[in-house]
């Protein structure tokens, strides 16, 4: 289980560092064995951050992240090598993710040297070869040959199977199918919940609501940097109680239902996140005086938890 | 009023030959029509888009002739499509959050830009000052910088920049693609309400999100590796595709409903081919379920109700039979 523990992330900002911004504040989440959490916030709301932050990619202001009870932040050297062998992600633009002047299957050769050096030719050939055909792909037809000459698909596929190899526990898929085409995003979703059932975890970042009920068992709203309602998926769409996750669902573009009107968008500057209170305060319907306080989150059954003072808390 | 396009053929000039993305597109766009254009990456849809516009090198004209009005629209001369810019055709480009000047403030930007087509900014002042309304932007965005702007802020005031001299056709490519749920939703409404209020006459909505369209656009159109597909109403498309590959790409779409546990979607197998040197005949013909010997020759776009235009040989053989 990966374990997310009040993890704060505080970048400094402006010309001298003057000024903080709370990219993730106090947030708590955890990720169970062979379990897809869809991590769901529009852009700017810290949800890369906390991906970055349990690849070890970014230091954790307060707070800690630790993985079957063990805490990884202070992993360096021997350790830190080991924690990615467990823990690896894929990201958003799979184009990116290679460098186009060496073939795309370097990837592979590179974790070979890194973390199987005694591994010998022949043995890893038949290992990568299961690899790719455990993401679909058919060796004969990617391997070989350079970036540019595979779809956004297959490098995509390529980076899983990349993570396959080290026969890890934990994935941090951050918006992996944003760039993909309606056609061949579903197979890589598909793949993913293949891989859930063999005992992967997966922590599934997306800004897009449909895909994250389509793959998620559970599901966590982000809005600047604070989770506002977590449960399992099924409870958040079906009965959402943060009026944020309540406005985003009904901004969801559906094929058989049209929109209403809208009501209430964002109509001031940006401005930096509420060090104090509620943090949609801004643009909630229902704020009230109590709405400068912070709500927690609190439970309103066993699997669904929300932080609105709106919401009563469930007795006991 | 209407925008005509009658067998537009338009290829990337390459070192290794042309990329024919565009092949025999014929479509009109009525006054007052929202017209959705979707299709995968790589289909030909913003191809369409920009040489209604400023079709400038690698691309090349090849063939085929655009209308508005009956007049018509010099779109393969760079000059001479100058005067239409901006007042007949105007664009939101694709990554609009970064199409303003970083160093200027958006008023200062604005005054420039009108001034590069002779109009006077104080006398345009108020209008711009009611769409700015219209979008719900208050009017000290005017002394702001872009950074300072959300996404979908930035995205509202290049909509209106876009529009400021009415243009006939409004083309939006991607639009809404890159903003969270809330935003799309308030930028594509928008949109419709821009029309409503005749800040552009049509508008061509580019985009790979079918769901958006259902929800904004009278008509789709579907384009497939560089040639067009299907093209009907709104419902039409969405409810009673014809063409197979419309079929298939409505049913890769997830619901909101839909989870994997309970109903498995699948994707579309194989992928489009290289436009380099395309197969001749039907293009979709390799990932076809019902493709047969005909679809090794082109399939002409039959209009079969009114409306409704489908490029497939099955569409000729009912035809044939009825």
């Amino acid at each position: 289980m990966l374990k997310l523990d009040r993890v704060t992330k505080v970048y400094r900002v402006g010309t001298f560092g003057g000024r903080e911004l709370r990219a993730v504040d106090d947030v708590s989440l955890q990720i169970p064995d062979s379990e897809v959490v869809a991590l769901i916030g529009e852009s700017g709301s810290g949800k890369s951050t906390i991906g970055k932050m349990i690849l070890h990619l970014t230091n954790t202001t307060t707070g800690a992240i630790s993985l079957d009870g063990v805490d990884v932040s202070g992993l360096r050297g021997p350790g830190l090598k080991d924690y990615y062998r467990k823990v690896q992600g894929v990201f958003q633009d799979p184009f990116s993710s290679y460098n186009p002047i060496f073939k795309a299957d370097r990837l592979f050769h590179i974790i070979h040297a890194e973390f199987y050096p005694r591994v010998d030719a022949g043995t890893w050939e038949r290992k990568l070869d299961g690899a790719l055909r455990d993401v679909g792909l058919n060796p004969e037809h990617v391997l070989n040959k350079f970036p540019h000459q595979l779809s956004g698909g297959q490098l995509q596929r390529f980076l899983i199977a990349r993570a396959l190899l080290l026969d890890i526990r934990f994935l941090v898929a951050d918006e992996i199918i944003s760039m993909l085409d309606a056609s061949t995003r579903i197979d890589v979703l598909n793949l993913l919940a293949e891989l859930r059932s063999r005992g992967l975890s997966v922590l599934f970042i997306t800004h897009d609501l449909s895909l994250a009920n389509y793959i998620s068992d559970r599901a966590a709203i982000l809005y600047r940097g604070r989770i506002v309602e977590v449960g399992t998926t099924a409870r958040i769409f079906t009965s959402a109680r943060h009026p944020y996750t309540q406005m985003l669902l009904q901004s969801v573009p559906r094929l058989d239902r049209k929109w209403e009107l809208q009501t209430g968008i964002e109509t001031t500057p940006l401005q930096a996140a509420f060090a104090s209170g509620c943090v949609y305060r801004d643009r909630c319907p229902l704020a009230y005086e109590q709405c400068s306080q912070k709500p927690e989150l609190r439970p309103v059954d066993a699997e669904h938890a929300v932080a609105c003072w709106k919401v009563p808390a469930a007795a006991g | 009023m209407s925008l005509e396009v009658r067998d537009l053929t338009v290829y990337y000039q390459t070192l290794r030959g042309d990329v024919r993305a565009l092949e025999n597109a014929t479509f009109t766009i009525e006054s007052g029509e929202i017209m959705g254009l979707a299709g995968e990456s790589g289909c030909g849809k913003t191809t369409l888009g920009h040489s209604l516009i400023y079709l400038a090198p690698p691309m090349k004209h090849i063939g085929g002739r655009v209308t508005l009005n009956d007049v018509d629209l010099p779109i393969a001369d760079i000059e001479a499509m100058n005067p239409h810019r901006f007042r007949d055709v105007s664009i939101i480009p694709q990554y609009a959050m970064n199409a303003m000047n970083p160093v200027r403030k958006i008023g200062r930007m604005t005054e420039e830009l009108l001034r590069s087509k002779g109009v006077d900014y104080a006398q345009i002042r108020p209008e711009l000052q009611r769409r700015l309304d219209l979008v719900r932007l208050r009017p000290d965005v005017m002394d702001l910088y872009p950074i300072e702007l959300s996404g979908g802020m930035k995205q509202r005031m290049v909509m209106v920049l876009s529009t400021l001299l009415n243009p006939f056709l409004l083309i939006a490519d991607e639009i809404t693609s890159a903003l969270d749920v809330a935003s799309q939703k308030a930028v594509a409404q928008m949109l419709v309400e821009f029309r409503e209020q005749d800040c552009c006459k049509s508008a061509m909505v580019i985009t790979h999100d079918i769901s958006i369209l259902y929800q904004i656009a009278d008509s789709i159109m579907i384009m497939y590796a560089g040639q067009i597909a299907e093209k009907a109403a709104t419902d039409t498309i969405i409810h009673e595709p014809r063409h197979p590959y419309t079929k298939l790409l409505i049913s890769t779409l997830p619901e909101i409903g839909a989870q994997y546990t309970r109903k498995r979607l699948q994707g579309i197998a194989g992928k489009p081919p290289l436009l380099l040197l395309p197969p001749a005949g039907c293009r979709f013909r390799e990932r076809c379920p019902v493709a047969d010997a005909k679809c090794v020759q082109t399939p002409p776009l039959l209009e079969v109700e009114a409306g409704h235009s489908v490029a497939c040989w099955r569409e000729v053989e009912r035809r044939a039979q009825a």
